[in-house]
């Protein structure tokens, strides 16, 4: 495998997008979870516990889909507008995650709570459920002409893969919110968390496993790579290993370790996906149709200069992640600054 | 309708709901910096008070700002695909160093602004509220860049590609400080300023009305009468820049901006006036040969007018005229409302009259229209071109998507901003008239 620079633009758009799907989409599996729990307290805890870091992680996305049109601009424009409605619908239910988050605390009325209590979560439960619905479909492939424009509908979207690409991403993020959930908290709160942590997890193996025979069976371009490259099996049994971990991490109170290896799973999940998917980014029903790193990147120029760019700017933004992470370690601690 | 009225009528209405809070983001930024600065300084428990008050309205505006900021991000992909293939080598980066280098900033410290009291000492919460400032201020350099690009295209080639035409960097520098660049980032920014500035004096004056929180009130309205006199004084400056460079660069804006028709001839002026497109005549009170005279120190020199470019070239007149000369009776306005504030703020004796103090709540509606007015007198201006010359609206539109999918979206993005805007004074409302909080008075940092 040659590394040219439209390659390193595929490994950095799918860093983005990987980094969104680890970060955020603990925010979202929250958010997923915000109703099992009933009491205000819990839920101020539930929105705190991810106060202080979701709209950055929702940064990733904003960043990662710029770095999609500025790279691969055919992909951006061919899956955007070909996905009309979805991403509309994507695009709304961010808007009511972010608004439910600030809105919530800001008046005591209970009608007004349970209103922004049920927005946040159908907001965070809508939200991952198409990303995984729009993901499916990218790589089930869909219908393009030779320009890269979508020729299907909308309900063409919501095939059984797609559904289930989507449920398994709903499951990912519930158990990989629970797993952040039980670092965030303590005391009774947790303890009624640390149950749901097995739960969340045989939801999404079986969710997975059964995402994994479907891609075997029906989608046989996603294994070439693995049959060409036998020791990439590694990453699917590695990744299998890390969601083994948890709740053994999680009975032995080690909840950063258990969280970490949560988001190795997830971080993994994408990367098997991205060498399924290699070098193409959107599949075509006809392949000969499909957006690859080529006939969809930017010019080279544009590529380097990118690439600059991203050399100054991911330091940065690394070294500020990590210590706002860090600043807010710990337990949530409501206080009157709290949502 | 067809496709193409339909999105511009989208994207029209929600970047105008969306540009109600990044202007106000980057205002208040300003106006926290100078409060907290001035808090380490003086160390009165007042400016704590002051900047705390102010942060969680920042909160407020913020947050509105993110969640309808990602709809235009996307909507470039959705409603404006052919445009994006087209414009992806040069728009996609501008939109990808936001993101990298303004956003994250923003986003990351502000959580310190906002929970980080007791996380941090003084000194690092005010380093969060410089870092959240200078955030605001970079996305704003980043997406005017990429606009003004659409106005004054540079540092670029147009070349084939598998999937068709696009344009392609040559020279990343020319493309970032192309031709308007810099003028209207400094117009723009200046605009935001006054935003920010005159929502905290608006607040203020009520306070002083209602004779509330009177030291708060008072600290407060010095702040933004200060930023507010220096944005509007900068606003007439960098205005008449950015007219002499439309007037080089965009020809036929400049003479929708003053509905002046023939195709070469002296120029007035309208104060204001009112355009009768069909007959190309405009009815209203001008002064005679001013244009030309502002943009060449000659009353005779000739100016291009809407004749000297083909009927299909020209922007729609009447909404450039109304919007431009809208913008600039504020911001006359605003000047001569920050003087008034300024003098009194200055004179720490008398508060503002009454009259002046009502004058000065309403004023926070003038920075907003004002700001809304100068976006539309660019854009709409630049019709019929979604890029200046090299291609047209029409030609930028999605093709996969119906005009059915666009009236959904329309109609759903409607209702929602709607509500949320009712929500956002609903909120803000009843945090102003809650008042600053005594508590913020005692609040202590971590190691204060």
């Amino acid at each position: 495998m040659d590394i040219d620079l439209n390659t390193i633009w595929f490994l950095l758009v799918g860093i983005l997008l990987a980094g969104y799907a680890v970060l955020d989409g603990f925010d979202l599996g929250v958010g997923i979870l915000h109703l099992f729990v009933e009491s205000d307290e819990e839920r101020r805890i539930f929105i705190n516990a991810i106060g202080p870091v979701w709209d950055g992680n929702e940064v990733w996305l904003v960043t990662g889909g710029g770095a999609l049109f500025a790279a691969f601009p055919a992909v951006y424009a061919g899956v955007f507008s070909g996905f009309y409605l979805a991403m509309i619908l994507l695009l709304v239910a961010l808007i009511f995650r972010a608004v439910a988050i600030e809105f919530r605390s800001k008046q005591p009325m209970a009608w007004w709570r349970r209103t922004w209590d049920v927005s946040f979560s159908a907001a965070s439960f809508l939200g991952s459920f198409l990303m995984g619905v729009a993901f499916g479909n990218v790589i089930r492939g869909i219908p393009l002409d030779g320009r890269g424009e979508y020729l299907g509908g909308f309900l063409a979207l919501l095939n059984p893969y797609a559904l289930l690409t989507g449920l398994t991403t709903v499951a990912l993020f519930a158990m990989h919110g629970s797993i952040y959930l039980v670092l965030k908290t303590d005391g009774a709160v947790q303890a009624k968390i640390r149950g749901w942590v097995n739960d969340t997890i045989i939801v999404f193996v079986v969710c997975y496993a059964t995402t994994t025979m479907a891609t075997l069976l029906y989608l046989p371009h996603m294994g070439e790579h693995f049959k060409a490259h036998p020791w990439a099996f590694a990453l699917p049994v590695a990744t299998m290993l890390a969601i083994a971990n948890v709740p053994r991490e999680i009975f032995h109170r080690r909840e950063w370790r258990a969280f970490l290896s949560s988001c190795a799973a997830v971080f993994g999940l994408m990367g098997l996906a991205g060498f399924g998917m290699f070098p193409n980014l959107v599949r075509g029903t006809d392949p000969s149709t499909s957006l690859s790193i080529y006939n969809a990147a930017s010019s080279d120029g544009t590529l380097m200069t990118m690439l600059i760019i991203a050399a100054i700017g991911i330091p940065l933004v690394l070294s500020y992640t990590i210590s706002i992470y860090w600043i807010f370690r710990g337990k949530v601690k409501l206080d009157s600054m709290s949502y | 309708m067809d496709v193409t009225l339909l999105s511009r009528i989208q994207f029209a209405a929600t970047i105008a709901f969306h540009y109600l809070y990044p202007p106000l983001s980057i205002g208040l930024g300003i106006v926290l910096v100078v409060m907290e600065g001035l808090y380490l300084k003086t160390r009165l428990p007042v400016y704590q008070q002051m900047t705390r008050f102010w942060i969680r309205v920042f909160g407020l505006t913020f947050a509105l700002g993110v969640a309808t900021g990602i709809v235009m991000e996307f909507e470039f992909g959705t409603n404006w695909s052919a445009y994006s293939r087209f414009v992806g080598d040069v728009f996609g980066s501008a939109l990808a160093a936001e993101g990298i280098f303004a956003f994250f900033l923003e986003s990351g410290f502000l959580a310190l602004l906002l929970f980080g009291w007791d996380k941090v000492g003084p000194r690092m919460h005010f380093f969060s509220t410089v870092m959240v400032c200078l955030g605001a201020h970079f996305s704003a350099i980043w997406i005017i860049v990429a606009n003004s690009w659409m106005q004054t295209p540079a540092g670029f080639r147009l070349a084939e590609h598998g999937l068709g035409t696009r344009a392609e960097v040559t020279d990343f520098w020319a493309m970032v400080f192309n031709p308007s660049t810099v003028d209207r980032l400094a117009h723009t920014v200046l605009g935001a300023w006054q935003a920010g500035a005159f929502l905290v004096i608006s607040v203020s004056a009520y306070y002083l009305l209602k004779g509330k929180a009177e030291d708060f009130a008072r600290r407060s309205l010095g702040v933004g009468a200060a930023l507010a006199l220096v944005a509007s004084i900068g606003s007439l400056a960098t205005g008449h820049a950015s007219a002499e460079g439309v007037s080089r660069n965009q020809p036929a804006k400049l003479a929708a901006m003053e509905a002046h028709f023939p195709a070469s001839a002296p120029a007035d002026l309208y104060v204001f006036g009112w355009v009768d497109e069909a007959r190309e005549r405009v009815y209203g009170v001008a002064v005679p040969g001013m244009l030309s005279w502002m943009l060449h120190g000659d009353t005779k020199a000739p100016i291009t007018g809407l004749l000297a470019f083909a009927p299909e070239d020209r922007p729609p007149v009447q909404l450039v005229f109304q919007s431009y000369h809208l913008m600039v009776a504020i911001g006359m306005g605003l000047i001569g409302l920050s003087i008034a504030a300024a003098f009194y703020a200055a004179r720490r004796g008398a508060p503002p009259p009454g009259w002046l103090l009502k004058l000065l709540v309403v004023a926070v509606l003038g920075p907003q229209i004002a700001n809304q007015a100068g976006w539309m007198t660019a854009e709409v201006g630049r019709q019929p071109w979604i890029v200046q010359g090299l291609m047209r609206t029409s030609e930028g539109v999605s093709r996969s998507v119906s005009a059915g999918e666009v009236v959904f979206s329309l109609v759903l993005f409607t209702l929602i901003y709607t509500l949320l805007f009712a929500l956002f004074l609903f909120l803000l409302n009843a945090k102003i008239t809650h008042g600053p909080l005594a508590e913020d008075l005692a609040a202590s940092h971590k190691r204060a």
